[in-house]
């Protein structure tokens, strides 16, 4: 590690100010603290400061994603068999599934990152460790089958107009992956609804046996077929078609429980959200006038993305609500339309993007009301003591 | 009538290196009394290089308050008024001359005499200066009449000393600072007191209402008990005293002369032997620390290590301050520090697994653990931060130097020390006790 310290040490001057790789400066910044934690102290007020930093937490984060990667990899090849009546074992399943979803990986990491180095280095800042997330996020909720330059595209929109244009990393208004979702959804519909784009191949169709239809558990819903929604055991487990990483309940549950324990994760947003579904559901239990509105809430739950968007995408920290009392009623909402939007909604039969987008909008009001009313909780004690 | 509150929020970060209950004494070489430890003072000198001065000599005045003066704590020569950039003062240092030399200001009984009377002594005494209101955090204004005084009788900051130790002994005197105390204001004198707390001299003081708060740091810091109390509003005053302070306004009373002893605690984790010093305000740690600390890149606080002053090793405890820190220097790279699971870091995340071994204590240095960012993660602040107060918002109208928001957000309850801990769990690296210390200045300025 010495040596690797002396020689970045070495090479330093070359990409400060004056040196000859100077437009690279927070390129190499970026590397430096990705390799050695800064050897800057604290200068002002508080003379010790805690171990945790912006990597570790995004790294946390990441980390609570493997899971639902490592199945999302495994099921893309399982699906992509059992389209073509193939059950060739765990090895090719894995191997198709990292040839199918790697590629997307790579792309979206290589155009975001792209994006957020050159607006690093034109603004002097340090290169922000938040597209480590999106980057993630953003292949977990694609259709495995989407061409790759649209995610280059989408991921490329998202951070420059999603995250840049609002001032980078901590002041961006909607949630990066969901907008590089949202992009493709309203940009090119046709590569991302649809029964065939989910599993991988199938879009050209080569070899698929008869009766494989690819529709995801919601395609079957909103179409009425009822009959054809999974077992609950593979709605569980995953064994579906869907968006990569949205298949597993198991894994993703597993993920929340690493963004809970650690408390990255809001546990208020992730309960809030689960409450908002369920009492969606219970409602429309109440007044079904069609089969879907008759599905159980752990049916609801468990169908589409919508325990993956609860999860990881409404409690990313900077778009959502940022008062406590503000996360349960944004949690809740978000919740709440993601199921109905998925119920009333025939063209697209996901609302949980949609529902996460449009709370993301709102989060600022919820929390001015509850700012408000401690302002005004403050006021009233004021006017009081006055008064007595 | 003592009333119990229980604060679930807060946090204590357990440092190795606590100071052991030996009591030592120790003569400075020097003393020095820093106009720089004081908010919202205009220092105008009174003395010059070569002057003569006796305990209680008046040092420097307040511009603004002429009869707020600052006494020298030991008879002897001004040796060096120390100036920095545009001629700021920073120290005056004096020179002892061992005869201990006092101004005799005259002892008298405190609940015998008026409100204008000990006003007056406290002034000409310069132990005036002893006393702080909030809000701003500035020495009391003697012409205002404060709704309360509170005075926190037990410290929960990291390393704190322990006042019960501290105080030992000395009920006498700190009672006679009570009753002066008393007679300053027209609401309670509140002393409050921590769950632990144990000392007679704190539990039997007479003339003063008792409160007992229980809960993690900062629930020993006089600006959350008074929020709980009787919370701060727009034009209140409240004032508050450290416990040594008072009795060395009782020893005044008592004895008619300023006696400036104080007790210091030595700690931290580079420190070979911790300990309590018996020694006078403004001493040079020189003598306390020379041998005593560890070789290598060490760092020396007044104060607690989250809001102290860095000071040299050769410098002077801070004006208010009864604990010196000395804790190893950070400036080393650690290579993929971000992604080790971390066995041997402090952190109130539950990312490192640290967490799982409560009672751990831990030698903290002073790396910043990563690079400054803009604000992530929210929610963090409010799990550290007792108040009825949004943290966060505060913090970004005090950036945003928009006054009549961070009134509006209670920005008159709050001091620096109070947010000290969000800004040690801060993910982002902000400094927020620098950028309320800021807004709290701007606010003061402007209603002034």
């Amino acid at each position: 590690m010495k040596a690797l310290r002396n020689y970045l040490d070495r090479i330093k001057p070359q990409f400060e100010k004056g040196g000859r790789f100077e437009k690279l400066q927070s390129t190499f910044d970026a590397f430096e603290t990705f390799l050695f934690v800064p050897d800057k102290t604290t200068h002002a007020g508080s003379h010790i400061r805690d171990a945790i930093d912006l990597k570790r937490t995004m790294s946390m984060v990441i980390l609570a994603m493997v899971p639902a990667l490592l199945f999302g990899i495994w099921n893309t090849g399982y699906q992509h068999y059992l389209s073509i009546g193939q059950e060739p074992g765990f090895g090719p399943i894995v191997g198709y599934g990292l040839l199918k979803v790697l590629p997307i990986i790579v792309v979206s990491y290589a155009a975001g990152l792209g994006v957020e180095f050159i607006f690093a280095q034109y603004r002097g800042h340090e290169v922000n460790e938040g597209y480590l997330v999106s980057g993630m996020l953003i292949p977990l909720v694609m259709p495995v089958d989407i061409p790759l330059w649209m995610v280059a595209v989408a991921s490329i929109f998202a951070v420059t107009i999603g995250k840049e244009t609002f001032g980078g990393t901590g002041m961006n208004i909607f949630n990066p992956a969901l907008l590089a979702r949202a992009f493709i959804f309203f940009a090119y519909p046709a590569k991302i609804t649809g029964d065939t784009i989910w599993t991988g191949g199938l879009t050209k169709g080569e070899g698929v046996i008869d009766g494989f239809s690819g529709a995801t558990p919601l395609g079957n819903a909103a179409a009425g077929a009822m009959d054809k929604i999974p077992s609950m055991y593979d709605l569980f487990f995953g064994f579906i078609p869907g968006s990569i990483g949205e298949t597993s309940k198991i894994a993703i549950i597993l993920g929340a429980i690493i963004l809970i324990v650690t408390g990255i994760g809001s546990w208020r947003i992730i309960l809030a959200g689960l409450l908002g579904g369920i009492s969606m559901t219970l409602i429309f239990n109440a007044f079904a006038v069609n089969d879907y509105m008759t599905l159980s809430p752990l049916t609801q739950i468990m169908m589409g993305s919508f325990l993956f968007g609860m999860v990881f995408m409404a409690t990313d920290p900077v778009t959502a609500a940022q008062t406590n009392r503000g996360k349960w009623i944004y949690g809740f909402l978000a919740g709440f339309f993601a199921i109905m939007i998925r119920v009333f909604n025939p063209a697209y039969p996901e609302g949980t993007m949609l529902a996460i987008l449009l709370m993301n909008a709102f989060a600022p009001l919820i929390d001015h009301y509850v700012v408000e009313a401690n302002i005004s909780k403050r006021l009233k004690r004021a006017v009081t003591a006055v008064k007595s | 009538m003592s009333k119990t509150f229980t604060l679930s929020k807060g946090l204590d970060i357990r440092l190795k290196g606590e100071a052991e209950k030996v009591l030592r004494e120790v003569t400075a070489l020097h003393y020095a009394v820093k106009p720089t430890d004081l908010t919202g003072v205009f220092p105008r000198l009174l003395v010059k290089e070569g002057d003569a001065v006796l305990a209680g000599t008046p040092l420097f005045q307040d511009k603004h308050h002429e009869n707020i003066c600052f006494p020298s704590p030991v008879s002897g020569t001004v040796a060096e008024i120390k100036r920095g950039d545009k001629r700021a003062l920073l120290e005056i240092r004096i020179e002892p001359d061992g005869k201990n030399g006092q101004i005799n200001f005259g002892a008298s009984d405190p609940s015998k005499l008026t409100k204008a009377e000990i006003t007056d002594k406290l002034l000409k005494s310069g132990l005036w200066s002893l006393i702080r209101q909030r809000p701003y955090g500035i020495i009391a204004n003697p012409e205002h009449t404060p709704k309360a005084i509170h005075i926190s009788a037990f410290d929960t900051a990291p390393l704190a000393p322990d006042l019960d130790f501290v105080v030992n002994g000395k009920g006498d005197l700190f009672q006679t600072g009570l009753d002066a105390l008393a007679k300053l204001t027209g609401g309670k004198l509140h002393l409050n007191i921590g769950s632990t707390t144990s000392a007679k001299e704190f539990l039997n003081s007479r003339n003063v209402e008792i409160n007992t708060f229980k809960g993690a740091h900062p629930a020993g810091n006089v600006g959350i008990q008074i929020h709980h109390l009787d919370p701060i509003n727009k034009g209140d005053v409240v004032w508050f005293a450290g416990v040594q302070d008072i009795i060395t306004i009782g020893h005044l009373f008592k004895e008619g002369v300023y006696n400036p002893e104080i007790i210091v605690a030595l700690a931290g984790s580079s420190v070979i032997k911790t300990g309590y010093y018996k020694t006078r305000r403004g001493a040079c740690i020189y003598k306390m620390v020379e041998g005593n600390v560890r070789d290598g890149n060490q760092r020396y606080i007044s104060g607690n290590v989250l809001t102290g002053k860095q000071i040299r090793h050769d410098s002077f405890i801070g004006y208010y301050d009864s604990l010196i820190t000395a804790i190893p220097e950070g400036n080393y790279h650690e290579f993929l520090g971000w992604a080790l699971p971390g066995l041997n870091k402090l952190s109130f995340s539950r990312s490192f697994f640290t967490w799982m071994m409560p009672g751990k204590k831990y030698e903290a240095d002073t790396n910043l653990h990563g690079g400054e960012r803009a604000f992530v993660m929210t929610g963090q602040f409010e799990k550290v931060f007792p108040m009825n107060i949004y943290p966060m918002q505060l913090i970004k109208a005090a950036i945003a130097e928009d006054i009549e928001r961070m009134e509006k957000l209670g920005i008159y309850e709050v001091e620096p020390e109070d947010l000290a801990l969000c800004e040690f769990i801060d993910t982002s690296k902000t400094e927020i006790q620098t950028i309320i210390r800021n807004g709290l200045e701007l606010v003061r300025k402007e209603m002034s």
